[in-house]
């Protein structure tokens, strides 16, 4: 399992790649690769948004995750995890998180990875500041359910 | 006890401070921190509280030493 908090941009297919080329003990093992990654958009609850600051708490962010990765890692037959967040300054395409898991089985891969994905929203300590076009700024009270509401 | 106590985000702007360290001499919880520190200001609306930078809730006992961290609700991914 690796946990990394990047403040610089990064690239999500590259970070996959490099891990799988680094773990031996998947080779042969994995039948599934299931990845997720969650990108920056340029509109919000309505506005335009040019911008955000990602703020989050070093030490539980990584601890959080970690106890997120374990008890998944329990709960489904799951070879190795993935996961890399941004901080900082981030803009409109700029991948914010990536979750990549491993296993034997797509069912294993699938279900793991939402679940990370849905424990990371409500657990990891992070906190997101949108910059308006306006320049106005305001702090995201909370997550959505995950999907686009029909009006 | 010496407890040290972080506040992120927007709570962080609303208090004003990104960190306190307090002294007691009794035994306190959670919930007693906020209210020595932040006398004037009720605790806002859903804020969240972590011990050592694991959920707790309001009434968990805190230990010499700890770090108690207030923030709301948490916006990643």
């Amino acid at each position: 399992m690796i946990v990394k908090i990047v403040s610089e941009s990064f690239d999500p297919w590259q970070e996959i790649q490099a891990f799988q080329h680094s773990a031996q003990a998947m080779r042969g093992k994995v039948g599934a690769t299931s990845v997720f990654v969650g990108t920056m958009r340029d509109f919000n609850e309505g506005d335009a948004i040019k911008g955000m600051t990602l703020e989050h708490y070093p030490g539980m962010t990584e601890k959080q995750l970690c106890n997120i990765i374990t008890a998944v890692m329990e709960k489904w037959q799951v070879i190795d995890v993935l996961v890399v967040h941004r901080v900082g300054d981030i803009f409109p395409d700029d991948p914010i998180v990536l979750v990549a898991v491993w296993s034997s089985h797509r069912g294993d891969a699938f279900d793991s990875s939402r679940s990370i994905m849905e424990a990371l929203k409500s657990k990891a300590p992070f906190w997101k500041k949108e910059i308006l076009a306006s320049d106005d700024q305001r702090w995201v009270d909370k997550n959505s359910d995950g999907y686009l509401k029909k009006d | 006890m010496s407890i040290k106590v972080r506040y992120f985000a927007s709570l962080k702007e609303r208090v004003g401070r990104a960190e306190d360290q307090v002294e007691f001499t009794m035994n306190v919880t959670v919930s007693d921190i906020w209210q020595q520190v932040n006398q004037d200001k009720a605790l806002p609306e859903n804020i969240l509280a972590a011990v050592n930078m694991e959920y707790v809730g309001f009434d968990h006992a805190v230990n010499d030493g700890d770090e108690v961290a207030f923030f709301p609700p948490v916006t990643g991914g």
